[in-house]
């Protein structure tokens, strides 16, 4: 189990990076999507990995998994989705303005 | 336990909805809360720190849990005076912002510039990694919209930048603070610090990884070369009074490298030992040397400051990866200094864009109020240039003595004396680029109308930075001696350890029956 989630931590970062690289504001929001899914896995995964066992308190039950990675994560995943609502919204914007989907400056304004 | 130590959280957290619910289409009734607001929160924060001056460590815990369970709040002399400093800002930028009528060219102006403020002085006194990403994360969301209020394309387009860097810059944040998790158990600072001290010494791969994380976070917080990308076009295309408040916001990064590197990861710790000197000490050296050669070779007026702000930084972080008590002061003398200076200074171009056709570097007609203007950018050139009489100078002095007696003083002198001399040139052919050759330029026959000039009141602001700035000068001994008072604090951390863990909450108090 401990292999197959850190492959898939690795292969979500690398798609990641890979796609922000590519300076279009499509694929590098779509790079950044797979990165916080990457880091909530990875963020699930620090509290060490079980199966089974529960994470609230109850009578009876022996086996604890850490419940405080749960919670992280949970508001890592809202904090990561409401911030790529607002950057799909200012990159509709900045494209339907300019007619330019590129994210770096734009080569004329330093040359002039 | 009193409840003065959240405010500088609360009040803008309900101010700001407030503004927005009950006075969106009254811009009168906006300024008038933000401004009651801004002012109440100084009374606050200037009771805060004159509490902490004796060297109190004050704790908040939030709805009484016990830390390290609980989110904890804590005020510390450093903390207090960045939050100090931060409502002081607040204040001129404000006025600014209202005297220029900046503040009227979009929406919801008042209420994103409160709920900036409840994240930058969230980030200052929390006592929790997490949290401290969570402050993070609400001071850029407001950040965004400021970055983008009045609109128009560069805007937006410098906006998608600056976002997209910052998320990035958030997930590697979380990628730290899983690291530091999986390896402590915990994500309190105090708790952390205790616990690294039991990390076993040949496993000590991921806490290595988990700090060298968290710096990179910091310095791309920070804008230290090579990770400042995201600066210059979002600060030179940002509206002049929210960049002069993002003055405060690359200070948050250093805030935390202080906070952290000192307390948890301390320079006598073996599993970190040389991050500071070995990584941050070129990088800072680097991001002096970049900034201070923009500012030379800068063709318009906002990207020259915004390389200036990178070359204060680079100063400031310079004095901080010398991680000594000395150079820890005269970095925190610095940072209030380039704060005020950079935060000025953006002010400045705004007051000269008012008139002129584009902040290109050449000549043209004279712009109105140039008088005054001209003498502003000065005043604030030889402060932001470290020349005397200002307190660039000063705390110039302070950081090259902290140097001395180190090993790598060589490289600090001379980095940090080459690179002034390089921006006296370039803010000196700025100037008379954009003031004196003005003269020489007959003003255009087309224009009829006579531009306004600038308001009485956003001269104020600008001047009441400068004063503040002169203020900071004459009282250099006061505050020197205060800042290595707190730096004393910084490298003693356990009161501070102490305070946070042992003082009793719900959790730690179990009533019987339960």
């Amino acid at each position: 189990m401990e292999l197959l989630v850190a492959s898939a931590i690795g292969i979500l970062t690398a798609g990641g990076i890979y796609l922000t690289l590519r300076l279009r504001t499509f694929p590098v929001i779509l790079g950044i999507s797979l990165l916080t899914y990457a880091v909530n896995v990875f963020l699930f995964a620090s509290g060490r990995l079980t199966i089974g066992a529960a994470p609230v308190l109850t009578d009876g039950i022996e086996r604890y998994s850490d419940p405080l990675p749960q919670a992280l994560v949970l508001t890592a995943i809202v904090i990561s989705f409401g911030m790529t609502a607002v950057v799909v919204m200012i990159a509709l914007g900045s494209y339907l303005g300019s007619d330019d989907d590129h994210v770096d400056d734009p080569a004329s304004e330093d040359v002039k | 336990m009193t409840h003065w130590l959240v405010m500088p959280v609360i009040l803008p957290a309900i101010l700001a909805p407030f503004i927005v619910l009950a006075a969106r289409y009254h811009i009168g009734i906006q300024r008038t809360f933000s401004l009651a607001g801004v002012l109440a929160m100084i009374g606050i924060a200037a009771g805060l720190a004159w509490t902490a001056s004796d060297g109190t460590i004050m704790l908040y815990q939030l709805g009484d849990w016990a830390a390290p369970f609980g989110i904890v709040l804590v005020g510390d002399k450093l903390s207090t005076l960045m939050v100090l400093l931060t409502a002081v800002l607040a204040l001129f930028v404000l006025l600014y912002a209202i005297g220029s009528g900046w503040d009227d060219r979009g929406r919801h102006f008042h209420a994103l510039f409160q709920f900036q403020l409840m994240g930058i002085m969230g980030a200052f006194l929390t006592g929790d990694l997490f949290n401290l990403f969570v402050f993070f994360e609400v001071l850029l969301i407001a950040s965004y919209g400021l970055m983008i209020h009045a609109g128009g394309n560069a805007r937006l387009r410098a906006g998608v930048q600056y976002v997209l860097f910052n998320l990035l810059g958030s997930t590697l944040f979380l990628f730290a603070l899983g690291a530091v998790y999986a390896e402590t158990g915990t994500l309190n600072m105090a708790d952390v610090a205790q616990r690294l001290a039991l990390v076993d010494p040949d496993e000590t791969v991921g806490i290595r990884l988990a700090a060298v994380l968290l710096l990179l976070v910091f310095a791309i917080k920070a804008a230290v070369v090579p990770l400042h990308f995201w600066l210059p076009s979002s600060y030179a295309e940002a509206p002049a009074p929210v960049a002069a408040l993002f003055a405060i916001m690359t200070k948050v990064g250093a805030y935390a490298i202080i906070r952290v590197y000192t307390m948890i990861f301390h320079p006598d710790l073996d599993v970190t030992a040389g991050l500071q000197t070995a990584w941050l000490l070129p990088a800072a050296l680097l991001s002096l040397a970049i900034g201070m050669a923009g500012i030379l070779a800068a063709k318009h007026l906002d990207r020259l400051v915004a390389f200036a702000v990178i070359g204060s930084m680079g100063m400031v972080m310079v004095a901080i990866s010398l991680f000594t008590e000395t150079s820890i002061a005269a970095a925190l003398y610095y940072i209030v200094h380039s704060t005020l200076a950079a935060a000025a200074l953006f002010l400045i171009v705004d007051l000269v864009r008012t008139g002129r056709a584009n902040l290109d570097l050449t000549a043209q007609p004279i712009i109105p109020g140039a008088a005054l203007t001209s003498a502003l950018f000065m005043v604030a050139a030889i402060a932001m240039a470290g020349l005397p009489p200002l307190s660039g100078f000063v705390g110039k002095l302070l950081i090259l003595s902290a140097a001395f007696p180190t090993p790598h003083a060589v490289w600090v002198w001379a980095v940090v004396l080459i690179s002034s001399l390089i921006a006296v040139v370039g803010f000196s052919r700025a100037g008379s680029v954009l003031f004196w050759k003005a003269k020489s330029i007959p003003p255009a026959e087309q224009a009829t109308e006579v531009a306004q000039g600038p308001t009485a009141l956003s001269f104020c602001a600008v001047g009441g930075l400068l004063f503040l700035l002169a203020a900071h000068t004459v009282f250099a001994g006061p505050a020197t001696t205060y800042m290595a008072s707190i730096s004393q604090q910084l490298f003693n951390p356990e009161p501070y350890i102490s305070t946070v863990l042992d003082t009793p909450g719900k959790l730690s108090t179990p009533t019987e029956g339960h």
